[in-house]
Formats: C-alpha cells, sequence, structure tokens
C-alpha cells in the first residue's frame, strides 16, 4: 500500500489525535497506523479465539451443572469477541480469511498464556480471575484507543468481561474455602498462573518493541509496565482475601511508590513459550487447524442452501 | 407525468468521531449519490453529524415482531452473563 495523502492528511491526522478525536475507517492513516493496528487487532481477535481451548477443555467435566453452564456462556462470549475484533481489524481493509490463514499456517502471534495446559477444575478459576482480570486491565485502557472501530469493540468487550473475571475469583473463592486438598488444588493453580499472567502485558516498555510508536499515535494509552503494576495491586489485594499465597517473596507493599513490588519475570520463559516451544504450543494450533478444517462442510452447507434459496426465488418470479 | 416512484433510503448519522452511525430517518432518491446530497439537507443542517451513511431501505432485512419472544428466548435464563451474578466484595475491585 502506498501512502497516497492529499497535501494536509499527515497533519490533519495528527491534529485528530493530538485533540484526542478517534480515526474512522474512511479517514486518511499513515500505512504503519494501519498496520500496526491490523497486527494488534488480529494478534487480540486469535488470542480471543485459541483462549477457547484451554478452558473448553473443562467444559464436559464441570463440577456441577451451574459451573457448566457459567463455563459455557464464558467460552461463548470468548468467540464472539473474536468476532468483534476481526469485524473491527476488517474495516482496515485487510480480509478475514487473510487473518485466518496467518493464524492457522503460524505466522500470527496470539497471547502466549494460552499455550500453558489446564490440569485441574481450580485452573478455569485461575484463568478467569487472572488471564482474564489482566486482559480486562488492558482493555480498559483500550477503551480510549484512537482507532474507533477498535474502540468501540473494546467497549462491549469490557462489559462482557467482567463477569468472567467474577466467574473465576468465584471458583477460586470456594475452592480456597474448602477441604485442605481444595485449597492446594487453588493455591497450585495460582502458582502455576501467577508469572504467565505478568507476562501477559509483554516485555517491559525498554525493551518494547512497539510500544513508543503506538503510544504517540494513542493505539495504546499506557505502557505494559504501568498495566501490569495497575493488575499486581489489585490482584494482590484479592489473593490475601481469600487466602492464597501469590508465588513471589519479592511481593510487598511499598509505602513510597504505593504500590506493590514484585519479582523479576523470567523473560527467557516468555521467549521459548513465544517461539512455539511452550507445553501446548502445537496442540493448540493442530485443534484450531482441526476445527477449521471440521467446519468447512458447514461452511459449504451454507453458501449451497443461499444458493439453492436463490435459485427458487428467481425461479418463482420467472 | 412518470409513474416510476424514487426508492426508500435509511439514514444513519455518526454525531461525532468515535461514536457508532445511528439510524435517524429515512428518504426518496434515485441514486446513492442524490441520498446522500438529500440526507446531508434533510439531516444534518445544524450540524448534527460528521459522517453519514445511506442505505437502500429494501437492503435492510428485519427480525419480525410475532417472533420476537421465540427469537430471544434463549438469552432470558441465563442471569449467570451478568457480573450482579457473583457475589464478590465491592472493595476487591473485580
Amino acid at each position: 500500500m502506498a501512502d497516497t495523502s492529499p497535501p494536509d492528511a499527515l497533519s490533519r491526522f495528527e491534529r485528530t489525535i493530538a485533540a484526542e478525536e478517534k480515526i474512522e475507517p474512511r479517514d486518511w492513516m499513515p500505512d504503519k497506523y494501519r498496520l500496526n493496528l491490523v497486527r494488534q487487532i488480529s494478534q487480540h481477535a486469535h488470542s480471543e479465539v485459541v483462549g477457547q481451548l484451554p478452558e473448553g477443555n473443562w467444559i464436559a467435566r464441570a463440577p456441577s451443572l451451574r459451573r457448566k453452564a457459567i463455563l459455557l456462556a464464558k467460552v461463548q462470549d470468548e468467540a464472539g469477541h473474536g468476532l468483534y475484533l476481526y469485524s473491527a481489524a476488517e474495516t482496515l481493509g485487510v480480509s478475514r480469511e487473510e487473518m485466518l490463514d496467518d493464524l492457522l499456517s503460524g505466522k500470527a502471534k496470539y497471547a502466549s498464556i494460552f499455550n500453558y495446559p489446564t490440569l485441574s477444575w481450580a485452573d478455569v478459576g485461575a484463568i478467569g480471575w487472572l488471564v482474564d482480570g489482566a486482559a480486562i486491565v488492558n482493555q480498559i485502557s483500550l477503551c480510549r484507543t484512537s482507532y474507533g472501530p477498535y474502540a468501540r469493540a473494546m467497549v462491549r468487550i469490557c462489559k462482557e468481561e467482567s463477569f468472567h473475571q467474577r466467574q473465576g475469583f468465584e471458583i477460586m473463592q470456594t475452592l480456597a474455602a474448602g477441604s485442605a486438598e481444595q485449597k492446594a488444588m487453588a493455591q497450585d493453580a495460582l502458582n502455576r498462573w501467577w508469572w504467565p499472567s505478568l507476562m501477559m502485558f509483554g516485555p517491559h516498555d525498554a525493551e518494547s518493541a512497539h510500544t513508543q510508536q503506538s503510544m504517540q499515535w494513542k493505539i495504546k494509552r499506557q505502557s505494559n509496565d504501568e498495566l501490569r503494576q495497575k493488575f499486581v495491586d489489585q490482584t494482590a489485594v484479592q489473593a490475601a482475601h481469600i487466602g492464597l499465597v501469590i508465588p513471589d517473596p519479592l511481593l510487598k507493599w511499598n509505602e513510597s511508590r504505593g504500590h506493590y513490588d514484585f519479582g523479576p519475570i523470567d523473560w527467557d520463559e516468555f521467549n521459548r513459550v513465544l517461539a512455539g516451544h511452550g507445553p501446548c504450543n502445537r496442540a493448540r494450533l493442530a485443534a484450531r487447524r482441526k476445527a477449521h478444517e471440521d467446519g468447512e462442510w458447514v461452511r459449504d452447507a451454507m453458501l449451497a442452501h443461499a444458493d439453492k434459496q436463490r435459485a427458487r426465488a428467481t425461479g418463482a418470479a420467472a | 407525468m412518470s409513474s416510476k416512484h424514487l426508492p426508500l433510503w435509511e439514514v444513519f448519522i455518526r454525531s461525532r468521531r468515535g461514536l457508532d452511525h445511528k439510524h435517524i430517518g429515512s428518504l426518496h432518491a434515485a441514486d446513492a449519490a442524490q441520498a446522500m446530497q438529500s440526507a446531508r439537507d434533510t439531516y444534518t443542517r445544524r450540524q448534527e453529524g460528521v459522517s453519514i451513511w445511506v442505505v437502500r431501505s429494501s437492503d435492510i432485512h428485519a427480525s419480525q415482531f410475532e417472533d420476537d419472544s421465540a427469537f430471544f428466548d434463549p438469552a432470558a435464563d441465563k442471569v449467570y452473563r451478568h457480573p450482579t451474578f457473583y457475589d464478590v466484595p465491592e472493595e476487591l475491585k473485580l
């Protein structure tokens, strides 16, 4: 794509951003702004879709009908969130098929955290509480992103997401107040999901490849480290409330900063999982590919049915 | 006198950047360009909008009123989709 810009297009674009107004699909925008958004929004969409897999693993084994109905509704929401986001990306001129191809070929990234396995029922609680909790912190910030369709999708998603975190917290709260074995199960889930949740916010600001440009264009409104800190602060209080211990000996309230201090993140692990060597990377992509291939007959049938309806309608009219 | 009718168009206005287009009304016009000009003159005389969509009314498919209760029924008994279903302490900011 070449920038075929009217003479004052760039300054108009910059003025719009500076005035805290939104950029809308038909507006002129720099190619890099467009590409940056396509990358971020499609990655976000892929994460919603792949994020269904670890939790889907427990739908048939939920401990009660109530929990099962809730988990089913939550996973259904994730599919919906994927759709909102793919649609927002499509307003930038990229097709759904291209995005899906990039996901299925392994070219596109999705949130690394979904490459960890869900070993016990408590993991469903930990995902809702921590993973959705981290996602909400990020997404609330993105409600103020400069691209209109993305911002509007975020508002809708945030409204729906709140129940996801609460149902997860409720599972953890119930387990933590249960038998010794149940509490141990909840603690084990927290131990395994805590650090990957902190990694969800991405590299430290100094090392983040896209942060500076994204902040300048107001695609991102707060930096990775700011958002991570916010998540740690709120989650530390929540964990203490239900009597679970965050697996970080350096986690400590810092009076002078007004924030919790926390220990160093293992970025080697982050990079390993990102590079495809997490416990479930291959299984996740294989499951997505199989789902896509298994769904082909449904897509074909939808088209065939519509063709038939059309043929009947024209036949009746003739 | 021509016996042809001008087709009906639905008009959607974005009142300012960042907001969705909202349906505001309809008008008759022979093509999209005319509909656009008419929409501007009819619905944005007081700067009500920064962007207009016009869509042929015949291109809009609507759910049927008679089917409403059955159509929307699946959502009626799923209170657990709402955050207020869960009892969590206010101060935890969940």
